[in-house]
C-alpha cells in the first residue's frame, strides 16, 4: 500500500495560523475606531479608505506583475488592504485624490515591494507614505476637519460636510459655495495645545479659552481614541498581537509625559492628554506592532515600544510637528534590527542570554 | 513559598518557555483496552534499534529460533541485543527497508514464524535486585536489549551508568505523552503501572537516586490514577521488606502536569518538575537526573523480574484513515501493513502515514517497515488532519515562532540563516539546541516549514564539522610523513657511514666489490627515481608496489581530503599499532623472494654478492647494494625487493627508530594522527543519522 506523496517534514498537523487570518482580524479590529472616525468626521473617512484600498491593491498588483512575482497568493494576504486602511485613517479625510494615490503609491511600491514586498520593508509603510506626504504637503495633509460635537460647532460657528461634498471636495478640490475653509476645518487638539503653549499661555488658560477640550484629550478625538483602544484589546484578545509593544509604547509617553508634567504642569498638559490626542492609541495598537518593521524579541519590543512612546512625547513637544507616532515609529524602525540583536532571550539550558556576533 | 501556602496539597510545578496548545486527538485510539496483534507470519527485526553501533548477527540463514533468543549481539558499548519476538526460522539476514526518514535499507534479521511461540531459555528472573549490584543488573538489561522507548532509542543501560562523578538524586519518569494522537504510554500506564512502579524500583536501586517524579499530563486521568494506585499499593504491601518499600514508594510521586505540547520532552519535563534546566548541549545527568519513558520501565521490569527481553511493545495505530483505531500489544519486527490491516486497513483517504507523532514522526512512503522498539505509533492521516500548508509566504517575522519556542531560540533569525546558508549565524543562533518540536512551524502564519530549514542547517554543518576534520587529520598526516621521511633519510645516511666504516678497514679486494655494490645502488636509485616520478603522475592509483610516495600527494586538499586509511599512501597510525603484522607483510615478500631468486639465476662465483644484496635490500629499501654481474630476474627480483621494502619502510621502521631513542615527538605524532584517524572513520556512526541525533537530545513525549 502506497501513501499519497504529501508534504515530507514534520510536523504533519494542520498550521493554527495564516497570514491572512491575521491580516482580517486587524481589519476587523479597526471597524469600532474607522465607525467613531466617520461619526466625527464624516464620509470623507469612508471615501479615502475605499480610494487608498483600491489605489494599493492595484498598485501592488502591477508591481508583483512587473517583477515577475505570483500576483493572487500575494493580493489574499490582505497586507495591502491593511496597509491602505491604516493609512487612510491617519490622512485628513478631505485630502484631495491624487494625494493620497501619492501616497499610497509611495508605501506600496517604494516602501514595500521594491524592498521585496512582504516581509521584507524595513519601514512600515502606511507610516512611510503618511511622512512623505506630510513633509512634501504640509498644509493639506494638516488641514483637519472639527469633530461633529453640537457645542463646538454652534461655539465656533462651523460645519460639517454631506457626503456629496465630501466627494465633490476630495476629487475636485473644490468646496461647496456657501462654505469656506474656515467654517469646515479646525486645528486638531494638539496643534491648538501646541501653537497656545508657544504664545505662552499656561495649560489653565488654554483649557479655559475654548470647548474644544474634553476630558483629556479633545472633544470627539478621545472618544475616536477610545473606540481604537477597544479594537486594540479585541487583537489582544485573539493573540494577532501581544501586549509588550503596545503597553511599552503607552507607557514610555505617559511616563515621559507625566515627569514633565510633575515638573511643570503649568506647561506640559496632563499626561493622558497625550494618550488620548492625535494618533497615540491607534499607533501603539495597530502601527507599532506592524510584525515586519517591529522588533521581535519581547525584550526588544518593551524597549521599542517604550522609545517610540518616548519619542513621540519629545517631538510632541519640542519639535517641528504637532504630531509624532510616524515620525517615532518610522525611527524606530531603523533602530529595531540593532535592539533584536541585544535582546536575545537566554536559550533553554545556557546560563546568559546569547549574543549572535 | 507563596504557593505552598496557596496550594498546600498540589505539586510545584515549574513552566518551561512558550509550548502550544493542540487537539489531541487521544480520545480516537483510547477508548478501549490494548489488543495483542496478531502474530504476523514474518518479522522483521532490524539489528540496529538503536543509537550507537550495530548489533552483530550470531544467527545464520535456515536457523531455527526461539522467543526471545538472542539474535544479534552488541557491539561496543553504546549498542544493544536484538532477540527474537517468536520462535520460527531464519529466512534470510539482509537489507530490508526501515523505518526511516530517508526510507533506507538496513540489515535485518527475518524470520518465518511457526506459530508455536515458544520460548527460549529465559536467564533466570532477579526478584531480590535490591540485594544485588547495580552493574548486574545493568549488564542484564543491556543484554536484554532494552533502548530508551520514547523515541530516542538510546541504549538504557548507558543511560543508568552515569558514572561515579555523576551523583543521581532524581529519577524522572517520562509518561506525558504530549504528541497528538498517541496513547501507547497512556494505555500501558493504564495496564501494566505495577510493572512500571517495579522497573522504577530497579532503576532506583541502579541509580541510587533518593525519589521519582512520574511526569503524567492531565489529559490522561485513569493512567494517572492507575500509576498512583500503583504506587500506593507498594506502600501498603506487607512482608519484611514493609519498611523499606513503604520508603522507596514514597519516593515515587506521581505528578499530574498541565497538558501543554512539548511538555514530553526530555528537557522540558525536567523543567517542568524540578524547575532545573539540562545544560545546553548537556545531559540531564549533569544536574543529577536520569529520565526513562514509562515503556522503559516497564521494560526493565519484564528484563529483571521475568528474565524477559524486549521483545513487544505498545503501539498506537490511529488517525482517521484507519477504521478501527486503537493500540496494540506489537511484537518488535512486525510489518506495519499487518498492523495497520488488523486495524481494519486504511480508507481510501490517506494522504500520508506516519511513524510517531504528527509534530515530531516522519512520514513513510510504504507501509512495508517493520515495527521497532522506537516506534510508538503508525499514523494515518487524512487530507484533512493533514492539510497541505501549500507554498511558503514571506516571513512577516511576526514573532509567534520565539513565543511558542521551548528552548526560548528565535525561530524565525534561524530561518533567515539557514535560508541564506550561514552555518556559522544559525551556530551563532543556537541552532544545536533547537530540539526539532515543530511549535514554530505549527504557528508559522506564513507556513514556512522552519522545522525541515533547521534540519537540514544541521545536516550541512555537520558535514562542514566532518570535512573540516578530515582536511585537519591530512594536514597531522601530511606533517608526520614529512617528519618521518626526513628521519629515514637521516637513518639511511648514518647506517651507510656505519656501513662504510666497517667495510673500509678490509680494504683490497673488497674493493671491486665496493664498486659493484655502488654501481648497483646508483641503478636502484635511478630507477626509484623513475618510479617516483611514476607515481607522481599516477596519483590516485592505489599502486601498492610504488616506490615512494609522492609528497605533493598528501597535500591536505581541504574540502576533499579523506580520511581512507585503506589507501596507498601509508597512515602513520594505522600501520603502527601492529607492528609485528606490518613488518612481515613488508620484510617478508622481499626476503622469501630474494632467497628464492637469487641462488637459482645465480652465474658462478658470485652467490655471496647477491646474498649480500638481497639483505641489503631486505634491510635498506631502495638502496640496497646489488652486485653488478647479477644476471636479470636475480636483479629484478632485487628491484622488487627494494621496491617492496621502500613502500612498505615507513610503517615498519617506527618500531626500532623510536627504541633508538631520537624521535619520540615523532611517535607521538603519529599516534596522534592514528586516534584521529580512528575518530573520524567511527564519526558517522557515532553521530548517528542526521534524523536520529536530534531526537536523541530531544526524546519525544
Amino acid at each position: 500500500m502506497q501513501a499519497r506523496t504529501g508534504f515530507v517534514s514534520s510536523p504533519h498537523a494542520a498550521r493554527v495560523n495564516s497570514v491572512d487570518w491575521v491580516m482580517l482580524q486587524v481589519c476587523l479590529a479597526l471597524v469600532p475606531g474607522t465607525l467613531a472616525l466617520v461619526w466625527f468626521f464624516g464620509w470623507g473617512v469612508l471615501i479615502q479608505m475605499a480610494l487608498a484600498v483600491v489605489f494599493a491593491v492595484a498598485a501592488e498588483a502591477a508591481v508583483l506583475k512587473l517583477r515577475g512575482r505570483p500576483v493572487l497568493p500575494a493580493i489574499r494576504d490582505y497586507s495591502a488592504v491593511v496597509t491602505a486602511l491604516l493609512f487612510a485613517l491617519t490622512i485628513p479625510p478631505t485630502l484631495p485624490w491624487w494625494l493620497t494615490l501619492l501616497g499610497i503609491l509611495f508605501a506600496i511600491v517604494i516602501v514595500k515591494q521594491l524592498y521585496g514586498g512582504i516581509g521584507y520593508n524595513p519601514f512600515n509603510p502606511a507610516m512611510a507614505g503618511y511622512v512623505f506626504l506630510l513633509i512634501s504637503y504640509p498644509v493639506a495633509t494638516t488641514t483637519w476637519l472639527p469633530p461633529a460635537v453640537p457645542e463646538l460647532l454652534q461655539a465656533q460657528d462651523l460645519t460639517t460636510l454631506s457626503f456629496l461634498d465630501s466627494v465633490r471636495l476630495i476629487f475636485t478640490g473644490v468646496l461647496p459655495a456657501e462654505h469656506t475653509w474656515d467654517a469646515v476645518s479646525a486645528a486638531t487638539p494638539l496643534d491648538e495645545m501646541r501653537t497656545k503653549l508657544d504664545q505662552g499661555m499656561t495649560i489653565d488658560e488654554i483649557r479655559a479659552s475654548s470647548p474644544l477640550w474634553g476630558d483629556f484629550g479633545g472633544r470627539g478625538w478621545e472618544w475616536v481614541a477610545n473606540w481604537f483602544l477597544l479594537g486594540g484589546l479585541y487583537m489582544l484578545w485573539r493573540k494577532v498581537i501581544t501586549w509588550h509593544i503596545p503597553v511599552a509604547f503607552l507607557g514610555g509617553l505617559l511616563i515621559t509625559a507625566g515627569a514633565f508634567w510633575l515638573l511643570d504642569p503649568q506647561t506640559h498638559p496632563f499626561p493622558a492628554f497625550h494618550l488620548f490626542s492625535g494618533a497615540a492609541i491607534l499607533g501603539a495598537f495597530f502601527i507599532a506592532t506592524d510584525p515586519v518593521s517591529a522588533a521581535t524579541t519581547k525584550r526588544g519590543q518593551l524597549i521599542y515600544g517604550f522609545a517610540i512612546g518616548a519619542m513621540v512625547f519629545v517631538i510632541r513637544t519640542w519639535g517641528g510637528y504637532p504630531d509624532a507616532v510616524a515620525f517615532s515609529v518610522l525611527l524606530l524602525n531603523i533602530a529595531a534590527p540593532m535592539i533584536d540583536h541585544y535582546t536575545q532571550p537566554r536559550v533553554f539550558g545556557q546560563k546568559r542570554s546569547a549574543k549572535a556576533g | 513559598m507563596l504557593f505552598s501556602v496557596l496550594h498546600p496539597h498540589r505539586e510545584r510545578l515549574w513552566h518551561f518557555h512558550g509550548g502550544v496548545h493542540l487537539p489531541d486527538e487521544k480520545h480516537l485510539s483510547n477508548a478501549g483496552p490494548s489488543v495483542a496483534a496478531p502474530l504476523p507470519a514474518q518479522l522483521v527485526v532490524p539489528l540496529q534499534q538503536h543509537i550507537g553501533a550495530p548489533s552483530q548477527p550470531l544467527v545464520s540463514v535456515g536457523d531455527r529460533v526461539l522467543r526471545g533468543q538472542p539474535l544479534a549481539r552488541p557491539q561496543g558499548y553504546v549498542s544493544a541485543p536484538v532477540h527474537a519476538p517468536s520462535s520460527g526460522t531464519v529466512a534470510a539476514i539482509e537489507p530490508r527497508q526501515i523505518p526511516h526518514p530517508s526510507g533506507l535499507s538496513a540489515p535485518c534479521v527475518v524470520i518465518d514464524t511457526d506459530g508455536e511461540d515458544a520460548w527460549a531459555e529465559l536467564p533466570p528472573p532477579l526478584p531480590d535486585f535490591e540485594q544485588l549490584d547495580p552493574a548486574d543488573l545493568r549488564e542484564r538489561i543491556r543484554q536484554s536489549g532494552i533502548v530508551g522507548m520514547g523515541g530516542a532509542s538510546f541504549p538504557s543501560s548507558v543511560k543508568l551508568n552515569p558514572g561515579p562523578d555523576q551523583p543521581i538524586h532524581t529519577l524522572v519518569i517520562n509518561g506525558a505523552e504530549c504528541e497528538p494522537y498517541i496513547t501507547c504510554d497512556d494505555l500501558l500506564m493504564r495496564e501494566r503501572a505495577a510493572d512500571i512502579v517495579d522497573g522504577i524500583r530497579v532503576m532506583l536501586h541502579i541509580l541510587g537516586a533518593e525519589r521519582c517524579l512520574v511526569g503524567i499530563e492531565d489529559n490522561k486521568p485513569e493512567a494517572i490514577a492507575a500509576m498512583r494506585e500503583a504506587a500506593q499499593q507498594l506502600s501498603g504491601q506487607g512482608g519484611g521488606q514493609a519498611g523499606r518499600q513503604a520508603g522507596r514508594a514514597q519516593q515515587i510521586r506521581v505528578v499530574e502536569i498541565p497538558t501543554l505540547y512539548p511538555s514530553g520532552g526530555e528537557k522540558q519535563l525536567i523543567k517542568i518538575l524540578t524547575g532545573k534546566e539540562v545544560p545546553s548541549h548537556g545531559i540531564p545527568a549533569q544536574i543529577g537526573i536520569v529520565c526513562q519513558n514509562v515503556g522503559t520501565a516497564c521494560a526493565v521490569a519484564d528484563a529483571v523480574l521475568r528474565g524477559r527481553p524486549l521483545i513487544e511493545r505498545y503501539v498506537t495505530v490511529t488517525g482517521r484513515a484507519v477504521s478501527e483505531p486503537r493500540n496494540y500489544r506489537v511484537r518488535i519486527g512486525m510489518p506495519a501493513a499487518d498492523l495497520v490491516a488488523a486495524s481494519g486497513g486504511c480508507t481510501g483517504d490517506l494522504e500520508k502515514l506516519v511513524v510517531g507523532g504528527p509534530m515530531m514522526g516522519f512520514r513513510i512512503d510504504t507501509d512495508a517497515v517493520p515495527i521497532t522498539k522506537a516506534a510508538n505509533c503508525i499514523l494515518a492521516l487524512t487530507p484533512a488532519e493533514s492539510p497541505d500548508p501549500g507554498a511558503p509566504q514571506p516571513c512577516i517575522r511576526c514573532g509567534r515562532c520565539a513565543e511558542v519556542c521551548p528552548a526560548n531560540l528565535l525561530p524565525q533569525q534561524l530561518y533567515w540563516h539557514a535560508r541564506a546558508k550561514d552555518l556559522d549565524k544559525v551556530q551563532d543562533y543556537n541552532l544545536f539546541d533547537c530540539i526539532e518540536c515543530g511549535c514554530c512551524a505549527v504557528v508559522c502564519p506564513s507556513h514556512i516549514p522552519l522545522v525541515q530549514y533547521y534540519r537540514y542547517a544541521k545536516t550541512e554543518s555537520w558535514a562542514r564539522e566532518r570535512e573540516k576534520r578530515a582536511a585537519e587529520h591530512a594536514r597531522e598526516r601530511h606533517a608526520a610523513k614529512e617528519a618521518r621521511l626526513e628521519r629515514l633519510e637521516r637513518e639511511k645516511k648514518a647506517k651507510l657511514r656505519k656501513k662504510k666504516a666497517a667495510v673500509a678497514p678490509k680494504g683490497g679486494k673488497d674493493d671491486d666489490k665496493q664498486a659493484a655494490i655502488k654501481a648497483a645502488r646508483e641503478r636502484a636509485a635511478a630507477k626509484k627515481q623513475a618510479a617516483q616520478g611514476e607515481s607522481a603522475t599516477a596519483a590516485g592509483k592505489p599502486a601498492p608496489g610504488r616506490a615512494e610516495p609522492a609528497p605533493g600527494r598528501t597535500e591536505p586538499a581541504p574540502g576533499r581530503a579523506e580520511p581512507a586509511p585503506g589507501r596507498a599512501e601509508p597512515a602513520p597510525g594505522r600501520a603502527e599499532p601492529p607492528p609485528g603484522a606490518a613488518e612481515p607483510a613488508a620484510a617478508g615478500p622481499a626476503a622469501a623472494k630474494g632467497k628464492v631468486a637469487a641462488p637459482d639465476g645465480k652465474p658462478p662465483g658470485a652467490p655471496e654478492d647477491a646474498q649480500i644484496a638481497s639483505r641489503a635490500a631486505e634491510q635498506q629499501g631502495a638502496q640496497g647494494a646489488v652486485p653488478k654481474p647479477v644476471p636479470d630476474d636475480a636483479r629484478r627480483a632485487v628491484d622488487e625487493a627494494a621496491a617492496a621494502g621502500a613502500d612498505t619502510s615507513p610503517g615498519r621502521p617506527e618500531q626500532p627508530f623510536v627504541r633508538g631513542t631520537d624521535q619520540p615527538p615523532d611517535q607521538a605524532a603519529a599516534q596522534a594522527s592514528g586516534q584521529t584517524d580512528q575518530q573520524t572513520a567511527q564519526q558517522p556512526s557515532g553521530a548517528g543519522t542526521d534524523e536520529e541525533r536530534p531526537r536523541a537530545t530531544a526524546g519525544r513525549g
